[in-house]
C-alpha cells in the first residue's frame, strides 16, 4: 500500500511537470499549437530597417497576421530584404498592398504595418511587396529639421 | 636564517599537501560520477528504487518550492512594478517577472533549495549507511554499492530538478501577476499579452530547462560524493552536511554565469 502511495505521488509529480511544461508553452510563450503549416512568405524590400529584427510582428490595423521570418541585405542593390509569413487565412492581400515599418509606442518594438490596396489579385506565396516605407529613424528626421531650419 | 627558510619551506609543503588533496578528490569525485552512470539508464537498479528516490527527493521538495517561487514571483512584482512606474511602463511588469524567472531565478534558487533541503539529506542518509558499515556490508556480499545506492539517486535528481525549477517559475509567474494585476493594479491583457510576446518557447524556457538539468547533475553528485567520501563518524557526517551545502551552493552560482555567458553567446 505504501509503495502504491509512493508510486502515485511520484506519478503526480512528473505529470505536474509535463503539465506544466504545456502551460508555459502555451501560456507563458504563446506558443500555440496552429502554428505550423498553413502559412505563405511574401517579401519587401526596404531602404532601412531601423531595428526591425526577426520574429517581429505583421499587422494589418493592428491585429497580427503574421511573422517576419528573415532579414538580410540584397548584396547587388545594398537594400534590406525582409521576409515575412503570413497566416493563410490571410490570403486576400491585394498585389499594390503596402508595407510600413512602425514603431509600437515610443520606444516600443518595431513591426511591419501593411495596407490594403485597390488591385483585384492577390499576393501569391514568394512575391514582393512594390510598395514600401522604411523606418524612421530620428537622427534623420533632426537632421532634416536642422537642414531646413538652415535655410530659412 | 634557516629557521625562516625552514619556515618557508614548511609553508610552501603544506600549500602543495592541500592542493594534491583537492586534486585527488576531485578525480576521486570523477571516477565516482563516471562508474555510477556506467550503470547506465535510470532504471538499471530497478524501477523500484528510482521511484523511492523521485518521491523522497523531488515530491517532498515540491512544497518549499511552490511556497518559496510563490513569494519571489510577488516580490519580483513588487519590486518590477515599483521601478517600471518611474519609466511610466508597468504594462511591461509580465516580461520582466517571467523573463527573470525563466532564465536565471527558476533554475538558480531551485537549486540552492534543493541542495539545501535534498543535498544535506543525501548526504547524511549516505554518510550514516556507511557509519554503520551498511556499505562495507554490501560490498561483502558482492552488491555494488554504486549501483544500489548512488545511480538511482543521481537519476532522481536529474529528473526531478527540471520539474522542480519549471513549477518554482510558473507559480512565480502567477505570484507575479496576483500582485502586479489584483493588488497594483497592471492591467490583465498587458501583463500575459507582452509576456506572451517576449518569452520565446526554445531561447527562454527550453534554455532554463538545460540550466536545471546541469544543476541537478551537480547538485546530486555533490551530495552523494561527499556522503560516499565522508569520514564515518558523527563529526565527518555532519562536517560532510555542511560541505555538500557550500560547495553546492557555490558551484550553482559559479555554473551559472558560465552558463549563462555561453547561452547568451557573449563569450
Amino acid at each position: 500500500m505504501r509503495t502504491r502511495l509512493m508510486e502515485l505521488a511520484v506519478g503526480a509529480f512528473i505529470v505536474m511537470g509535463i503539465i506544466g511544461l504545456i502551460v508555459m508553452a502555451l501560456r507563458v510563450s504563446g506558443l500555440s499549437a496552429t502554428d505550423a503549416g498553413d502559412k505563405y512568405t511574401i517579401k519587401a524590400y526596404f531602404e532601412n530597417l531601423g531595428g526591425l529584427t526577426e520574429r517581429a510582428k505583421v499587422s494589418m490595423s493592428g491585429v497580427t497576421i503574421g511573422r517576419v521570418t528573415k532579414v538580410y541585405l540584397d548584396t547587388e542593390d545594398y537594400v534590406a530584404v525582409v521576409e515575412m509569413e503570413i497566416n493563410k487565412s490571410m490570403s486576400t492581400l491585394t498585389l499594390d498592398t503596402s508595407a510600413a515599418i512602425l514603431t509600437a509606442g515610443l520606444l516600443g518594438e518595431k513591426y511591419i504595418g501593411l495596407t490594403v490596396g485597390a488591385e483585384d489579385e492577390y499576393l501569391a506565396d514568394g512575391d514582393v511587396i512594390e510598395d514600401t516605407q522604411s523606418a524612421l529613424v530620428l537622427e534623420e528626421l533632426i537632421g532634416q529639421f536642422l537642414f531646413s531650419k538652415a535655410e530659412e | 636564517m634557516l629557521k625562516l627558510i625552514d619556515k618557508i619551506l614548511d609553508s610552501i609543503q603544506a600549500l602543495g599537501n592541500a592542493s594534491l588533496g583537492r586534486l585527488q578528490a576531485l578525480g576521486r569525485a570523477g571516477v565516482f560520477l563516471l562508474s555510477s552512470l556506467m550503470w547506465g539508464g535510470p532504471g538499471s537498479a530497478g524501477f523500484g528504487d528510482l521511484v523511492k528516490q523521485i518521491y523522497s527527493i523531488g515530491v517532498r521538495s515540491l512544497s518549499i518550492i511552490i511556497v518559496a517561487g510563490f513569494f519571489v514571483g510577488m516580490v519580483l512584482g513588487l519590486q518590477g512594478y515599483t521601478i517600471l512606474s518611474d519609466f511610466g511602463s508597468e504594462a511591461a511588469l509580465g516580461t520582466m517577472v517571467s523573463l527573470t524567472l525563466l532564465r536565471e531565478l527558476g533554475p538558480v534558487v531551485t537549486a540552492l533549495l534543493f541542495a539545501g533541503r535534498a543535498g544535506s539529506a543525501l548526504t547524511a542518509e549516505i554518510g550514516l549507511m556507511k557509519a554503520t558499515e551498511q556499505i562495507s556490508a554490501m560490498e561483502m556480499m558482492g552488491v555494488d554499492p554504486l549501483k544500489r545506492i548512488i545511480t538511482p539517486r543521481l537519476w532522481a535528481g536529474f529528473i526531478s530538478m527540471p520539474i522542480l525549477a519549471l513549477l518554482f517559475s510558473l507559480v512565480g509567474i502567477w505570484g507575479g501577476a496576483y500582485v502586479g494585476i489584483n493588488m497594483l493594479g497592471v492591467d490583465e491583457g498587458a501583463y500575459w499579452g507582452n509576456m506572451q510576446a517576449s518569452v520565446e518557447f526554445y531561447d527562454d524556457i527550453i534554455k532554463g530547462l538545460i540550466k536545471s538539468l546541469v544543476f541537478g547533475l551537480v547538485v546530486t553528485w555533490i551530495a552523494v560524493y561527499q556522503g560516499f567520501d565522508s569520514i564515518p563518524t558523527s563529526e565527518g557526517i555532519s562536517k560532510a552536511t555542511t560541505q555538500t551545502v557550500v560547495v553546492a551552493s557555490l558551484a550553482v552560482l559559479g555554473l551559472d554565469f558560465v552558463l549563462t555567458a555561453i547561452m547568451l553567446g557573449s563569450i
